[in-house]
């Protein structure tokens, strides 16, 4: 964290001395807005309830939590810089690891004729498809918050966009690592093993100073949508190895294991193109540094039906096949002292889903994605459906379900979790 | 259209005594829109606030806030980049969309919470902007080449010299069958149009108020009122804080000034 304020501390001059040039220049005419300083953000009231008894010792069947997530914004020259800070944080009644704050974003951002410049934390998404984000690889996930993998954790950086006529290529340097977040063992839903979340384990001796660097080339090239990308540093998503000092020699019982973040190089790319209401995705990476290398793919598409039997609702229909070179499997055989395994859960599995917009003043919304292991290794069902209540309060309802899951699977950790979550927002 | 402006309206002042005298409706419907977006050509930039009531059956009221920038594109339809301001939970939203005379238009949405922009299905033009009664097709740039017309009367409204024509999208996706327009001979602005919908019947009146004219020649509504008569709904938009020819360039709309809307 020290490092991430010491970015923020190099940024404030330049800031500072922007600002006095836009005050000497007096050639703008005077009623035209080039400044703006805003607050806004969101409080968020969460409850949780688990439909079965759970699997492991410390974890409940009810969760409540509340979240804050401001942020200020401040644009001048015309928007050409913008100062944004965004603090998280929440409380969490049963796990002291989803408690935990972060800052989301504390960046700066010049916009000039040909390039565009993010100093400091931000956040950065690449990728198209629905149920997974394999190509998004900038900014750690926020496990804790979601095991959807959507929610992130600031990362310190510097992004340079060159913007040419043939595409925007992004160059970035990632000077400080952020570890992901885990359940502690009174969290739910978990894994068998509680994973020492402050014990990672670095491939690099430099471990989070390791300076990771990133490349992007993205344009669209008429009904096409595309992004070629290259990463080499830390890996975002950790291996977990348990040591010989975690296993109790009596009863052979593992107390925890380790997260090991391996230096990983990984091109991928991402495509997506539009036909009517047809889009079609695909990403995909191969990435060597983690044991054997392998890849991954996702790919698919969405069909919307638009003012379905002439009401306002649009329904849009979601297929994706996910296919990732590591296996799915995490038994006995797998787990060895010492060895390094992977929990990543779709290998061959098929995802079907359904977005409904009711396009109403409400902006109601519901999405629901079924993902089914092609193996036998059973499905995952996720729920989201939310309204608007007012101007500024949001309704949402969560629910994840999980079926036949086997035990010797990744998922398996998970097979009594089927929860339902509903969440209360305001925004101001 | 920026290096015709000068030439059109001399143009136009040659071809009007025929076009009005033109032996087919079509050509007679077709000569006023030709006209109309003559008269609105070269305005190079501008950019606005918008505020829209939306009212249900029972008059519960909602608002939406936005700030909007639009730029003409030589020889294409226009690009325009709108971000949210309300409801809250929205706010900082943006849409950038570039409208083609031709084929389909090009949509981005960005989400902030998520720093993703996602693809919009270019046939989704039918269904409601932001939950009001403007559909989407009702609000982007209003092309020559995106509609057949037909004249079919002179008339008065509220005490002014209307013409009275049709128009019938191109687009097979287009929520309505026909649009009958009132546009003022004086200025060529729309002052009232009713849509009709899949089934040829009334589904919404617009009404255009209160003009003002901008640098002399362009002409903006300040407020539209759109009833829909099928849901007893409606919304009203209302326009402000025009500024034109500011100096926007394409770097505006692109995908990485959207990143950067806030």
């Amino acid at each position: 964290m020290q490092r991430l304020f010491a970015t923020t501390l190099l940024l404030l001059p330049g800031l500072l001395l922007a600002d006095e040039v836009y005050l000497k220049d007096d050639s703008k005419p005077p009623e035209e807005k080039v400044y703006r300083g805003e607050v806004r953000g969101n409080v968020e009231f969460e409850g949780t309830y688990f439909f079965e008894n759970p699997l492991f010792e410390g974890q409940s069947n009810s969760d409540l939590s509340i979240a804050a997530e401001p942020e200020y914004i401040y644009e001048w020259n015309r928007g050409d810089d913008i100062f944004t800070f965004k603090p998280f944080y929440r409380y969490d009644q049963r796990d002291d690891e989803r408690s935990h704050g972060d800052i989301r974003e504390l960046s700066w951002i010049h916009a000039a004729d040909d390039w565009e410049l993010l100093a400091g934390v931000g956040k950065v998404f690449w990728g198209v498809t629905e149920a997974v984000h394999l190509v998004d690889i900038i900014n750690q996930t926020d496990t804790v918050e979601n095991i959807d993998g959507e929610e992130k954790l600031g990362q310190p950086m510097l992004d340079l966009s060159l913007i040419r006529d043939w595409g925007v290529v992004d160059l970035f340097v990632l000077p400080y690592f952020r570890e992901r977040t885990f359940p502690s063992s009174d969290g739910r839903p978990r894994f068998a093993i509680p994973i020492l979340t402050d014990d990672a384990l670095y491939e690099s001796s430099s471990e989070q100073h390791h300076v990771d660097l990133a490349a992007r080339w993205s344009n669209s090239i008429g009904e096409w949508d595309i992004g070629v990308s290259y990463f080499y540093g830390t890996t975002r998503e950790p291996t977990f190895v348990i040591l010989p000092e975690n296993i109790d020699p009596a009863t052979g019982t593992v107390s925890g294991a380790n997260p090991l973040y391996e230096i990983i190089s990984q091109p991928s790319i991402d495509v997506q193109g539009i036909f009517g209401s047809w889009l079609w995705k695909l990403e995909a990476y191969h990435r060597s540094g983690q044991g054997d290398s392998f890849a991954a793919a996702a790919g698919g598409f969405e069909y919307t039906f638009v003012g379905v039997g002439e009401s306002a609702i649009d329904v849009g229909v979601i297929s994706e096949y996910l296919y990732d070179g590591r296996d799915d499997e995490v038994g006995a055989a797998v787990i060895r002292p010492g060895v390094a395994f992977s929990t990543s859960p779709f290998q061959n599995d098929l995802v079907l889903g359904t977005r409904i917009a009711f396009n109403d003043a409400q902006s109601s919304e519901i999405l629901m994605v079924a993902i089914m292991d092609l193996d036998g290794h059973g499905q995952t069902y996720s729920v989201e459906a939310s309204r608007r209540f007012g101007n500024d309060w949001v309704f949402a309802l969560e629910g994840n379900a999980f079926g036949n899951v086997p035990e010797n699977t990744s998922l398996a950790s998970f097979r009594k979790d089927s929860n339902i979550r509903l969440k209360f927002t305001r925004y101001f | 259209m920026k290096t015709s402006f000068k030439i059109l309206p001399a143009l136009a002042l040659c071809l009007l005594p025929f076009s009005l005298l033109a032996e087919t409706p079509e050509e007679q419907g077709l000569a006023i829109a030709v006209e109309a977006d003559a008269r609105d050509s070269g305005y190079v930039d501008y950019t606005n606030d918008v505020v829209m009531i939306l009212r249900n059956k029972q008059g519960q009221e909602s608002t939406r806030e936005i700030r909007s920038r639009t730029l003409e594109v030589d020889g294409d339809g226009d690009k325009s980049l709108t971000v949210f301001d309300e409801p809250r939970d929205v706010k900082g939203t943006a849409l950038l969309s570039f409208t083609h005379k031709t084929g389909t238009d090009d949509q981005w949405l960005y989400l902030p919470a998520l720093k993703r922009v996602k693809r919009i299905a270019s046939d989704n033009k039918s269904g409601p902007f932001m939950g009001s009664e403007f559909a989407y097709e009702d609000i982007t740039s209003q092309e020559v080449e995106k509609y057949t017309y037909k004249f079919l009367r002179d008339d008065t409204l509220d005490g002014m010299d209307v013409f009275v024509f049709e128009r019938y999208p191109v687009d097979k996706k287009s929520g309505y069958t026909r649009q009958i327009i009132w546009m003022d001979k004086d200025q060529y602005k729309e002052r009232k149009i009713e849509y009709y919908d899949r089934k040829n019947a009334l589904l919404k009146t617009l009404v255009f108020k209160d003009y003002q004219q901008f640098l002399d020649k362009f002409w903006r509504a300040r407020e539209m009122y759109m009833e829909n008569h099928q849901t007893g709904k409606s919304t009203t938009l209302k326009q402000s804080n025009y500024q034109f020819q500011t100096g926007l360039t394409d770097r505006d709309f692109d995908k990485n000034s959207l990143k950067r809307a806030r």
